[in-house]
């Protein structure tokens, strides 16, 4: 008996280890094994991979997608999501820096009142986007897809008619200087801002009860409703969230690039989402946390990153984005099958 | 003796953390009923999984007719004759009855359907079973009933020797039970073997053979049904002496009134006119059929279903247009019958299921924030109150089985001051221990001085468990029964049309 007792040891510690790979799979998703794995792989291929200089790069370069799918995180949270995210960062970039060229045009010397009254502009309008998505979804019950899809269309129109399709310059030099190139502490001020709003999001979301209602809105829409959360105002909440965040990045990629631009942004719906799902997000709604969220927003800055050094052709790296995308949501469901498994 | 017909040999089921199933050895005969019996989480659901092919066993096998089988799919298991209904129907409910009888093993010629053929074999089918179904109707149009005879129809598309059948009679009525019955009759007859799962102590009295009693996830064991009575069956379930499953009511004279309903309608007239008045301190009934209004009366007095006319007067205060916001902060909660459906969120902790209700008070709520200390606190203290199993309202409540589910749901009249309760169907799918439970939990809310509303189809319930009780039939009110003339005639004969004239 004893020796049939011993003889599996190695088989066992083996299976320990699968078990507890399993664990942390069903635990955290897959991100922390794509991480891992794309660090191994880049430092492999790039020397100055994972050089802290690099890495700051990476940081920066990231603020903007981090934004919008804090954003996108809280729509699907709900139950939902939200297809013009990209649209609003154009939206967004064109109004706030038509009205801030204008009002620099018509007041030199009012720099300051030209840079809040734009990047207050840019905001409102991309917010005006997701309010109306919000009244679609949650007072018509339009499937967010239609809504948002829909909506992505109208934006991107509009952000297209008001210029022409011709980028917008003018803006005051102090704009790119303070929100695209500022430096505060030695960490650019994207980061800065990126960090506020991500530390804001995060006591909204778990300190308050609001917060906990997007998570029960998404967790069972009914149930929430019986136990007397106010669905429709949760719905209508993350929609216009969602896009006053993602204006807000729209604001800062156009200071970053000093010019209003409608063409920025198209890869932000994909992105956004795929940072989300990769972070474990569930498209069921309910599941997800917002620090996996910033990670996973990281892990796509981190891969963009590291194709460029690596020199991998940006078509090519189209193609890996998707792919991805699609890793992910398959993990999630290989996920679900093992949680399925877990219960009796 | 022969070899039985289906056994299974110490078999074992681990998932990761958790031994579902373990060393479990049971046999099934030719031609016999055998019902599995065990609190919810015991190991049935496993078993069965197993033995219909969905999933396989970690160790030990699997016999069928004296040979070692390896069911690899359900399809599989099909193949050889035994198939399983689940509570959950595999149907389509947009495709016809034949169309889902033959789903996923359709007659062709060459690259094309042979409709006429199959049309000709479901027709047959169902006459052979007696299911008065019409094949070419749509399956989302059938009733409940209707569809679990389809589901078991699908069941005899090949040579059929053992049938599954979980809580086979959950949704159906008395009526469409017995001609249940009557098929399981004559499929024994013809040496079919039955495993049946149910709660019921009254079907396993009047159909089973013999009864083998699970408890975490091991097998107890086996006796004739001859030698089973509720008790024993309680029990060897549980292991461990039960009293009563209904605890005394509380006695108190009824204090003030605390609901009225005066003459509510509904648009689709599901109610008609429905006038009720409750008190505080008292349990009170709804009984009646499916779609008697008997649960949409309180729907409509919550905020969760409109009405159209009529008045709602809570605490002495009319209310015009209810919301269950509104209802759940002046003390009215309602506590839906599907917990699935619209009572729980299942990927979420069990604690935040707690919380859910009363996000707005302390201890859940500190100023404007959120107390996490506060709302960890409470969650554990209602978790040992209800003896929540496991005990860790951290978990997700996916991984509890339903009656700890249902716990956990109820356990949300614990959150805050509730001046009346509304529990809809309280104890459906659940095992006779939570039952147990959740009974002396809703006697105990009443003893406190809350209003309590039960509203059931389990007839001993409402019997049992309510100082008075308003019968449903039709969106109306057909009686009021309370005391002595709460009997089990007195409610019957008011659950169908009273005067023919």
């Amino acid at each position: 008996m004893a020796s049939v007792e011993q003889s599996p040891g190695g088989a066992s510690r083996k299976a320990g280890i699968q078990t507890w790979l399993k664990r942390i799979f069903v635990r955290l998703g897959i991100l922390p094994f794509l991480i891992v794995i794309a660090v191994i792989v880049f430092t492999a291929m790039s020397d100055n991979f994972l050089t802290g200089r690099n890495l700051m790069n990476i940081l920066r370069q990231s603020v903007y997608l981090t934004i919008v799918s804090l954003g996108q995180m809280l729509t699907l949270l709900t139950g939902g999501f939200d297809l013009s995210v990209g649209t609003i960062v154009a939206l967004s970039s064109v109004v706030g820096a038509v009205v801030m060229a204008s009002v620099y045009s018509a007041m030199p010397d009012a720099v300051y009142l030209a840079i809040a009254l734009g990047f207050f502009a840019g905001v409102l309008a991309g917010s005006l986007i997701g309010v109306v998505n919000a009244a679609g979804v949650a007072f018509f019950n339009v499937s967010p897809f239609m809504m948002s899809l829909g909506m992505a269309s109208v934006g991107f129109g509009i952000a297209l008619y008001l210029t022409g399709g011709v980028p917008v310059y003018g803006l005051p030099i102090e704009f790119s200087d303070v929100f695209g190139f500022g430096n505060f502490l030695g960490i650019p001020s994207p980061i800065w801002i990126a960090g506020l709003i991500v530390v804001a999001l995060w006591v909204y979301l778990y300190k308050t009860p609001q917060g906990r209602h997007f998570y029960a809105v998404g967790g069972n829409i009914k149930a929430a409703k019986l136990s007397g959360i106010n669905v429709r105002g949760t719905l209508f909440q993350a929609y216009v969230l969602c896009a006053a965040l993602a204006a807000t990045a729209g604001m800062l990629l156009t200071a970053r690039l000093d010019t209003g631009d409608a063409n920025i942004g198209a890869s932000m719906p994909l992105e956004s989402i795929a940072a989300c799902v990769i972070a474990g997000v569930a498209l069921r709604g309910g599941v997800g946390r917002l620090e996996n969220v910033v990670l996973g927003a990281l892990f796509i800055g981190l891969v963009q990153n590291g194709m460029n050094l690596a020199r991998i052709e940006s078509y090519l790296q189209t193609v890996m984005l998707g792919g991805l995308l699609i890793l992910a949501v398959i993990a999630d469901q290989i996920r679900l099958r093992y949680v399925a498994s877990l219960k009796d | 003796m022969p070899a039985p017909l289906l056994a299974t040999r110490a078999i074992t089921k681990d998932y990761p953390g958790v031994r579902a199933l373990d060393r479990v050895d049971f046999d099934l005969r030719e031609g016999e009923v055998h019902v599995l019996f065990g609190e919810n989480g015991a190991g049935k659901s496993t078993l069965i999984s197993m033995l219909s092919g969905a999933n396989r066993p970690t160790s030990g096998h699997i016999e069928f007719k004296g040979t070692v089988a390896e069911l690899n799919s359900v399809h599989h298991a099909r193949e050889l004759g035994i198939s399983a209904v689940f509570q959950e129907f595999s149907l389509v409910p947009q495709l016809t009855v034949e169309q889902n009888l033959f789903l996923g093993a359709e007659h062709r010629g060459g690259l094309f359907l042979k409709a006429s053929g199959m049309r000709r074999e479901a027709k047959q089918l169902l006459d052979d079973l007696d299911f008065h179904i019409d094949p070419k109707a749509q399956v989302y149009r059938l009733s409940r009933a209707e569809q679990q005879m389809v589901e078991i129809a699908k069941a005899f598309r090949s040579e059929l020797s053992v049938l599954i059948l979980d809580e086979p009679t959950a949704s159906l009525t008395d009526h469409e039970a017995d001609q249940l019955f009557r098929l399981i009759e004559d499929l024994t007859g013809r040496g079919v073997g039955i495993i049946y799962i149910t709660h019921r102590i009254a079907e396993i009295e009047r159909i089973a053979d013999r009864i083998t009693v699970l408890r975490d996830g091991r097998y107890v064991t086996t006796i004739e049904a001859s030698d089973a009575d509720e008790d024993r069956l309680v029990e060897l379930m549980t292991g461990r002496e039960v009293g009563a499953i209904f605890p005394s009511l509380p006695t108190m004279d009824p204090g003030e009134e605390i609901l009225r309903l005066e003459d509510l309608w509904t648009q689709d007239e599901t109610l008609c006119g429905v006038n009720m008045s409750i008190r505080r301190g008292e349990i009170v009934g709804c009984a009646g059929l499916v779609g008697s209004g008997k649960s949409e009366a309180l729907q409509a007095a919550f905020g969760a279903l409109p009405f159209s006319s009529g008045t709602v007067i809570y605490k002495g205060e009319r209310v015009a247009q209810p919301k269950p916001g509104r209802s759940i902060r002046s003390g009215f909660m309602y506590l839906p019958a599907d917990r699935h459906d619209a009572g729980l969120m299942l990927e979420r902790p069990a604690r935040e299921n707690f919380s859910v209700a009363a996000l707005d008070l302390p201890p859940f709520r500190n100023g404007l924030f959120l107390s996490g200390r506060g709302e960890r606190q409470r969650a554990a203290e209602l978790a040992t109150a209800l003896n929540l199993s496991p005990n860790q309202p951290e978990r997700t409540l996916d991984h509890f089985s339903g009656g700890n589910q249902q716990k956990v749901m109820l356990g949300r009249s614990l959150t805050r001051p509730v001046d009346l309760a509304v529990f809809d169907e309280p104890t459906v799918g659940v095992d006779m221990g939570t039952r147990q439970a959740i009974y002396a939990f809703i006697a105990n809310l009443a003893q406190k001085g809350a209003a309590v509303v039960i509203v059931s189809s389990d007839l001993p319930e409402i019997l049992h468990l309510t100082h008075r009780a308003y019968i449903f039939y039709r969106g109306r009110i057909q009686a009021e029964l309370a005391g002595s003339d709460l009997t089990e005639e007195a409610a019957l004969a008011n659950f169908f049309e009273q005067d023919a004239a």
